[in-house]
């Protein structure tokens, strides 16, 4: 086994760039910041591409099957000889896979906003910012410790508040970054019982160890854990479920989705890299980096099944009626991570049967090179009109010819045409649901149509439609701004064909996907057919898309109003929890334990008034009660003390 | 020994100890109040010299605290005036009634 312990540098690269740029950055580094950044992300990023040559190509695998490999461990704090919080990385194919994809779109990422964030007066803030974001993310896909994967789930929403966050001088943006945090948090709080739960019963919280223990049917920690009960539930299955509350909260799952189109008010580069292909899908490879166990739990993958196929089917539809373009891709985000989720929960752990869980990390692939061109390219369109509103966009594919073809791969890409990246992950994806659950295949089946469609009103809306009455003013953006496009467009096309079934699977063994050409028919044909009846509806402009959404009253009405989600939030959170919860509570806190406090100071305030005549300032008084109290002490000894 | 009982040693002692408590509570002046705890110390050294020679003739214990106490007693009697001094520049006065501003 050869030496891995450079990896430590790619998280650190960022994070020292977090520390300088935090530090000194407005002083020393106010235009020079973003060059800094970037350079070191570079170098973080041919590290990790170094890494992921060394670990797939040279000495990675051992008789056919790729090892988990501790290449760092330092334990951090140590409860017991047994329970210990640790700092280590891990390295398995998910985790080279995760690095490749957070280093490589973060510095697409870095290097557009050099561009697009031009001027900012914070320009060296949101520099330290984007890298203490890529720290977390780094050192989260790399955790070997359960606790340490929290830690670094912490650290990640922080930067992902502060970030959307930066433009703190707009009402919405601060009501948005303080909604993701929250409700980030609430999700937060089950995943911290469910490690909790899993720690307790398995005794553990390294995630190897973990692993072995509660996948081994035989031993103690199983029994226990799933003979254990609560409300009739085993506490395997809660554990498991908490957790995954957890990362339905990170990656946007119906219910707790409703951050994720808010949080749109970042930055439209940080949109790319936070909220399209990293931090979002950190919900997703929680579950497939516990996924031996999840595996064990047939009624918890049910769970994870469903609530990603109805998110996936339910943004979809949001996703048709939106007409802030960002928003549009926010809904395709958690669409798509829907579909990876349900991948993952109809998916088993060996085999042929692990299928699922190859085809979602396919698509989290792929899904981040494609999304966050779709994003960057939206950044570019938005930094040409000046306006996120479909309304104020059209006939821009002359002005912005680059953006144009890159923006079209990746619809292309999303909606699943071959041979774009999408079509191979979403294939094996719907695959896989039609080999375990007709009702799952169904959905995702439609949800692609969907897809399809909203991409295309998006794209058609931007580029066609209306002619535009925008000057070519500025250009379409500068180097910097077109470069990561082309990149990621030239990704968009090509990481299909990567035999990623051969490098990532459940069991660590190479799994043979054949693409099956009838099977491909009824996916593609639908896709298509949805693409021209977007085509027909937005390409140019009429008055279709009004009689479509009259046509469907009351459907679209609610779809555009996000299936009224936000205001039943705020009403259980206002009409419910405020009165009958928060109320009485914050009364408990005012009367009885500040009045608990208010007491004792009063009664020692009294105290002091009664006896303070005692202290006259007389150093003769001061005597005399001295000699009463040695005189009283020897009486007390000598006479009473018996 | 040569006829003095330890009784009346102690007789000695006890009143010159309560001399010295009384001097102590009734005196204002500084000065007279540092005498009287000098008396009260006198009066343990008598206690701790008699009982060494009445109780343990061969042994020196109690001479040695009376040494003890007498050297400590010097130089709290050095600390006691400088602090009688000090308070004089600031009071004008070493009546203890006149400094009793460290009360409630």
């Amino acid at each position: 086994m050869s030496n891995y312990s450079y990896i430590v540098w790619i998280p650190l690269l960022p994070l020292a760039i977090f520390l300088v740029l935090g530090i000194f950055g407005k002083k020393y580094f106010k235009n020079t910041s973003g060059i800094i950044g970037t350079l070191a992300l570079l170098a973080s990023t041919v590290i990790s591409f170094i890494a992921a040559h060394q670990y797939f190509f040279v000495d990675g695998k051992v008789n056919g099957v790729y090892q988990k490999i501790i290449a760092f461990k330092y334990t951090w704090l140590a409860f017991s000889p047994n329970v210990s919080i640790d700092m280590g990385i891990i390295i398995d194919p998910i985790s080279i896979m995760m690095l490749v994809v957070v280093t490589f779109v973060s510095l697409m990422v870095h290097v557009f906003s050099l561009g697009y964030m031009k001027g900012e007066v914070r320009f060296a803030t949101y520099y330290a910012f984007l890298s203490l974001f890529t720290f977390s993310m780094l050192g989260l896909v790399l955790s070997s410790n359960l606790f340490q994967v929290y830690m670094f789930w912490e650290l990640v929403g922080v930067s992902s508040f502060l970030l959307i966050g930066y433009y703190f001088d707009k009402p919405s943006a601060v009501a948005a970054s303080k909604k993701a945090f929250i409700v980030t948090r609430f999700a937060d709080l089950g995943f911290l019982i469910g490690i909790l739960i899993l720690a307790f019963y398995s005794g553990t919280l390294d995630i190897n160890t973990l692993i072995e223990r509660l996948t081994a049917v035989q031993s103690t920690h199983f029994t226990s854990i799933a003979t254990a009960g609560f409300l009739g539930v085993s506490m395997l299955t809660w554990g498991l479920t908490l957790i995954f509350i957890g990362g339905a909260g990170k990656s946007a799952m119906f219910p707790l989705h409703i951050w994720l189109p808010d949080a749109m008010e970042g930055p439209t580069p940080v949109s790319a890299l936070i909220h399209a292909a990293t931090m979002v899908v950190a919900g997703v490879y929680l579950v497939a980096r516990l996924f031996p166990v999840f595996s064990m739990d047939a009624s918890v993958l049910t769970i994870v099944t469903y609530v990603g196929a109805f998110s996936a089917l339910l943004a979809a539809v949001i996703a048709c009626t939106q007409t802030d373009i960002k928003r549009v891709l926010a809904y395709s985000t958690m669409s798509q991570i829907g579909y990876m989720m349900f991948a993952l929960g109809v998916s088993k752990q060996v085999g042929e049967n692990g299928l699922g869980f190859m085809a979602s990390m396919f698509h989290l692939f792929t899904h981040a090179f494609f999304k966050s061109l779709l994003f960057l390219g939206a950044g570019a369109v938005i930094h040409f009109v000046h306006s996120n509103e479909m309304k104020d966009m059209g006939g821009l594919r002359k002005l912005m010819p680059i953006t144009h073809i890159a923006f079209l791969i990746a619809c292309l890409a999303i909606a699943g045409i071959p041979p774009f990246a999408g079509f191979f992950s979403k294939e094996e994806i719907l695959m896989a649901a039609f080999h375990s659950n007709k009702i799952i295949y169904g959905v995702a089946l439609f949800t692609a149509a969907l897809t399809a469609f909203y991409m295309f009103r998006l794209y058609f809306s931007i580029f066609w439609s209306k002619e535009s009455h925008h000057h070519n003013s500025h250009g379409e953006g500068t180097v910097s701004m077109k470069l990561p496009l082309i990149i990621l467009a030239c990704c968009a096309v090509g990481v299909g064909f990567i035999p990623f079934s051969h490098f990532v699977t459940a069991d660590g063994s190479a799994l043979e996907t054949h693409t099956d050409m009838l099977f491909s028919i009824a996916p593609v044909t639908l896709t298509i057919l949805a693409i021209l009846l977007a085509a027909a509806m937005y390409k140019n402009e009429n008055d279709k898309p009004a009689k479509a959404a009259a046509a469907f009253g009351a459907l679209y009405k609610a779809a555009s109003r996000k299936f009224y989600m936000d205001e039943l939030y705020l009403f259980i959170t206002k009409k419910i929890i405020f009165p009958l919860i928060g109320r009485p509570v914050a009364w408990v806190d005012k009367n009885i334990v500040d009045g608990l406090m208010n007491l004792l100071a009063t009664i020692t305030a009294k105290m002091s008034v009664l006896i303070k005549g005692l202290q006259s300032g007389k150093v003769q008084s001061y005597a005399l009660y001295f000699f009463g109290g040695i005189a009283a002490l020897a009486v007390l000894f000598i006479y009473l003390w018996k | 020994m040569n006829g003095i009982p330890l009784t009346h040693i102690i007789f000695l002692s006890t009143a010159l100890f309560f001399i010295g408590m009384y001097g102590l509570f009734t005196r204002r002046n500084m000065i007279t109040m540092l005498m009287a705890i000098e008396l009260m110390l006198n009066s343990v050294n008598i206690n701790f010299v008699a009982f060494n020679k009445y109780l343990y003739p061969d042994k020196l214990d109690g001479i040695f605290f009376t040494l003890f106490i007498i050297t400590i007693a010097a130089a709290e009697a050095a600390v006691a005036i400088a602090i009688i001094i000090n308070l004089y520049r600031s009071h004008r006065s070493i009546d203890v009634e006149d400094a009793t501003e460290m009360k409630f």
